[in-house]
């Protein structure tokens, strides 16, 4: 561990995305955005849809969209298990907009409320994305 | 004795069914190393969820909101086997090593009382259970092995919690086969629901341990994890079983290109033998009918 500096990871099911050491780590709660600096009290918490900002030499070095997960924070680690990970200035405008799209159709289509369930969880994360890739 | 014609006919037929094996082990060879690479990259997820999972259980602990798909629904009658095989043949003893164990199962939770039900993954594991288990069988899920990905295993795994919530069963376990070498795949069997939380060893990390805040509170978020684990667990297992194919494959391909040579070889000679004896004859005839003038 390098002194003053989080370890932070972000995996997702199919693979590891990142892990480096960083000054901090802002990461879209459930219950509100969060900031780890090194020395932040153990600490889990379920995740929403939205962009965890690296902090590291003064600025935002990385911006990445997660669309769900769970982050567990230690003293000295920041660790993201996202289901989803998109780097901001990857999302694609145009797949994006088909994804909602889709996503509409399955929600019309749904035939009981666990599909509908699905549909909407997937309709809210689409649009979330999409309103990233916009901004 | 068959003639040299037959006998040439055969070389060459044998001949190209080696050119067969032999490309096929190429491609399970390919294949093996990036189901390999697969399920490495899958290992940190995998890890860091039974690392959270379990501070977590211990925190909850024997706790009032016992959560259902941690300690069980409080039942043990209906038995869920989920039997991951490959959808194609030609992989060696792979499908019949998973399905044998599955009977043997099978066998003992039925004996024991319990009611078995079994969702296929895979073609083939439903093609040879279907012979004696075809009550059983609910239902199978075919073409997972192509563009395979966490969605997917995450689809079955919400559909198993959804299961689950209507007791559908009691105990879900997954049999498939654990990838060891090329040459060994270990069949396991490794139960699912209720989840159970690998004893570690607690010296580890115990300072770490228990003294984690969460938000929302633990149960909130262990209903939200333990069906996202489920989805994590089944595609470790699906990853695994992709790439013992590969292996098992590779190495019956492996043989079968070499029992190929073997028979051309002995061909070859056989058909060697019979041309000279042509020969030989067709001389002793002309010179006994030489003789004869």
């Amino acid at each position: 561990m390098v002194d003053g500096k989080v370890n932070f990871e972000l995996v997702s099911p199919e693979r590891l995305l990142a892990s480096t050491a960083v000054d901090m780590v802002v990461v879209p709660g459930a219950e509100g955005d969060f900031g780890v600096l090194p020395g932040h009290a153990p600490f889990i918490s379920a995740l929403r849809a939205g962009v965890i900002d690296v902090h590291d030499g003064g600025k935002v070095t990385d911006r990445i969209f997660v669309a769900d997960g769970f982050a567990e924070v230690t003293t000295e680690r920041c660790t993201v298990l996202a289901g989803e990970a998109v780097p901001l200035d990857r999302i694609d405008r145009a797949q994006v907009e088909k994804r909602i799209a889709e996503a509409e159709l399955d929600l019309r289509d749904a035939a009981n409320d666990q599909e509908r369930a699905r549909a909407e969880r997937a309709l809210d994360t689409a649009r979330a994305l999409l309103a990233h890739a916009r901004a | 004795m068959a003639t040299l014609k037959s006998l040439r006919l055969r070389i060459r037929s044998v001949r190209s069914t080696q050119k067969i094996t032999r490309a096929m082990k190429m491609v399970a060879a390919s294949k093996l190393r990036r189901a390999q690479e697969r399920a490495e990259a899958a290992r940190p997820y995998a890890e860091r969820m039974e690392r959270m999972l379990r501070s977590l259980a211990s925190s909850v602990g024997g706790g009032g909101g016992a959560l259902p798909l941690l300690v069980g629904n409080g039942n043990d009658k209906v038995h869920l086997l989920i039997v991951v095989t490959s959808d194609r043949g030609l992989c060696g003893g792979f499908n019949s090593s998973l399905t044998r164990a599955t009977r043997l199962r099978v066998a003992e939770l039925t004996r024991a009382g319990h009611q078995v039900k079994i969702l296929c993954l895979g073609r083939k594991g439903r093609d040879q259970l279907r012979r004696d288990h075809a009550s059983l069988i609910i239902d199978t899920v075919e073409g997972i092995e192509r563009g395979l990905g966490f969605a997917k295993a995450d689809e079955i795994g919400q559909r198993l919690t959804a299961m689950f919530a209507a007791s559908e069963f009691d105990v879900a376990t997954i049999v498939y086969n654990k990838f060891k070498s090329v040459i060994s795949q270990v069949v396991t069997v490794q139960q699912l629901v209720p989840f159970r939380v690998a004893e570690e060893t607690p010296a580890a990390d115990a300072g770490l341990k228990a003294i984690y805040e969460f938000e929302p509170d633990e149960n909130e978020i262990l209903a939200d994890l333990l069906p996202r684990n489920l989805g994590v667990q089944i595609y470790g297992a699906l990853l695994e079983s992709q790439a013992s194919e590969q292996g098992a494959r590779m190495s019956a391909m492996d043989n079968a290109t070499r029992n190929a040579g073997d028979m051309i070889n002995r061909l070859t000679l056989n058909y060697n033998r019979t041309r000279q004896a042509v020969i030989t004859r067709e001389i002793i005839e002309i010179v006994s009918g030489a003789e004869a003038l």
